[in-house]
């Protein structure tokens, strides 16, 4: 690795331990990829994955004071994944003992590092940072050294932004030093695709789907995919980037994609178009069979293959506001078709705290609520990682928090079939 | 006995049973629980995976072809490490993944009383070679020895 001087005295200690260390840290994981230089992190913001006070991560909280009584806090302010708790959301009085008094015991005492550290405002929790009502947005070429794996691919794809896979507290380390170690998805090379995925499917493939399809095959690579601009209109409009917030997470949970083009809508490959592919890539061809085979290939790890859901979670990643819009007014046709006033099965749509505002501002924060739906800033993903959840039979159509939990995935149809009709299959 | 030579990515000599997963170890799934219930074997939480599911992880030498799951992964490592509940050794068949790095290089770095040694780039015939429990003597200079 290529140090200037300032990063080499770093390095040595001349600013004391604690920064040498994570000078140290970064250098190595920086080797271990081939990275030869450090470069700047030019982002405004940054975004950590750790949003929780769980018991169990004690030692990162010892951590993260040793960095605050060095006085090494993060040179930018930061957002950070959702809140693990929300009283709105139904529970047991087991599970509420259990949450509160074990496993997230000690997230008072985490919020109030993380604000010491450089949280960007008290309810800057949420995956989807990126939204504008949020306001943690890259602009195209900024180097970020954010984690979590769906606002990572969101960043590098749909924004163009340039950043790591990196891990919880790689991530503040980044910005503590201001400096984060050039390789993978920061250098062009790195960005190149080497699958061409072709999408000929005879209708808008299902986002979830479509991305759980790409990640499980090309697994960390970077795809280039075609036909798929034609069911997205032709534009990075809202609907669209809705649409790849749910496949990038997909691709980045079902495999663990950093980066993906999509060939005439997203920005790199708009501005580059095929020689983003690199030679010799590899094809992979998507059609309705395809997707079916994948659909079917999951398992359900529910006791009861049959038990009626108890719980439906909409909003892993959090749901934009065109999306609480979106699901609104279907939900409400569906329900008047069916002679119904509220959903059959308790569902809790998940945004970000300030998408959530937005939404109430709007006349269908009303509809939503006559018709029984409760939103939410939780990460569904804390709520169901524990085992008094997993033996609940929950449905949800996100593939990460299928993959992540025993919640078991159901296409947007089906749940709308299931929570306004009562439809199981 | 067969020897296999990897890259050494964090430096350490040990001599432990072997565990093999043969999809890849999904960090956060895995350890979640044995961290937060304290069981100090370490018992694999993670249903989506048959290989390890219910089997002690601490003190075993983890074979694996890679990490696999949420950005968390690295951090959990780590705390794993912290609270001495870790494989006694980490041995990946592919170039180590980003997530699990992390995790091998804030042990190395950050705890001074822990040792986990982690070689990486091992070849495809190291993970269909290991069978659970066969001895693994890892060296200083990323060989590792399997005898059965």
């Amino acid at each position: 690795m290529n140090l200037t001087k300032e990063q080499q005295a770093i390095l040595d200690g001349e600013k004391g331990d604690t920064l040498a260390r994570v000078m140290k840290t970064l250098v190595r994981y920086g080797e271990i990829f081939g990275a030869d230089a450090m470069v700047p992190v030019t982002g405004k913001y940054n975004h950590l994955v750790t949003s929780f006070g769980l018991k169990a991560l004690k030692p990162v909280y010892e951590l993260m004071d040793k960095l605050i009584e060095s006085g090494h806090v993060s040179t930018q302010k930061f957002s950070a994944d959702p809140r693990p708790l929300d009283p709105d959301v139904p529970s047991s009085f087991l599970q509420d003992f259990i949450f509160k008094n074990f496993m997230y015991s000690r997230q008072a005492d985490y919020e109030k590092q993380l604000n010491e550290l450089g949280l960007m405002e008290k309810d800057a929790f949420s995956c989807t940072c990126y939204m504008d009502e949020v306001g943690n947005t890259p602009a195209m070429g900024e180097v970020l050294s954010w984690s979590e794996s769906s606002a990572v691919v969101y960043a590098n794809s749909v924004l163009g932004a340039r950043c790591n896979r990196n891990s919880g507290i790689i991530d503040l380390m980044g910005s503590v030093l201001g400096y984060v170690p050039y390789f993978g998805l920061l250098t062009d090379e790195g960005r190149k695709a080497t699958w061409i995925v072709k999408i000929e499917t005879t209708k808008k493939p299902e986002a979830q789907l479509l991305g759980s399809a790409i990640g499980m095959k090309v697994m960390e690579d970077v795809p280039y995919i075609v036909g798929l601009d034609k069911w997205l209109g032709g534009q990075l409009d809202d609907a669209a980037k809705t649409y790849l917030k749910d496949f990038g997470a997909a691709t980045a949970s079902n495999g663990a994609v950093g980066l993906y083009h999509v060939e005439n809508i997203t920005p790199e490959a708009v501005k580059q178009g095929e020689s983003l592919v690199a030679e010799g890539a590899q094809v992979y061809v998507i059609d309705d069979a395809e997707l079916e085979r994948v659909y079917k290939s999951y398992p359900v790890i529910w006791k009861n293959k049959e038990a009626t859901p108890k719980l439906c979670f909409m909003g892993c990643p959090h749901m934009s506001l065109n999306q609480l819009i979106d699901w609104t007014q279907k939900i409400d046709e569906s329900l008047k078709q069916a002679g119904k006033s509220k959903v059959c099965i308790p569902t809790v749509f998940t945004a970000a705290p300030a998408v959530l505002k937005k939404f109430e501002e709007t006349p269908y924060a009303a509809t939503l609520k006559e018709a029984g739906v409760i939103t939410s800033y939780i990460c569904p993903l804390m709520y169901m990682n524990n085992p008094l959840s997993e033996k609940m039979p929950v449905i949800t159509s996100s593939n990460k928090l299928r993959t992540y939990t025993s919640a078991r995935y159901y296409t947007d149809a089906e749940i709308l079939e299931q929570i306004t009709k009562g439809g199981g299959k | 006995m067969k020897e296999f030579k990897g890259r050494i990515v964090a430096p350490g000599t040990v001599c432990a049973p072997a565990l093999v997963s043969h999809g890849g170890l999904n960090t956060l799934a895995s350890f979640q629980k044995a961290l937060q219930f304290g069981d100090k074997k370490a018992t694999c939480g993670d249903q989506n995976n048959p290989d390890l599911y219910g089997k002690q992880m601490a003190g075993k030498a983890l074979c694996l072809p890679r990490t696999i799951g949420s950005t968390t992964g690295g951090l959990v490592l780590y705390c794993a490490c912290s609270m001495k509940r870790q494989p006694a050794c980490m041995l990946f068949s592919e170039p180590i993944d980003s997530l699990a790095a992390a995790g091998a290089i804030l042990a190395d770095v950050w705890l001074d009383e822990v040792t986990m040694p982690v070689v990486d780039s091992l070849g495809e015939e190291f993970l269909n070679y290991v069978k659970d429990n066969m001895t693994i003597t890892v060296k200083e200079d990323g060989t590792v020895v399997v005898e059965d």
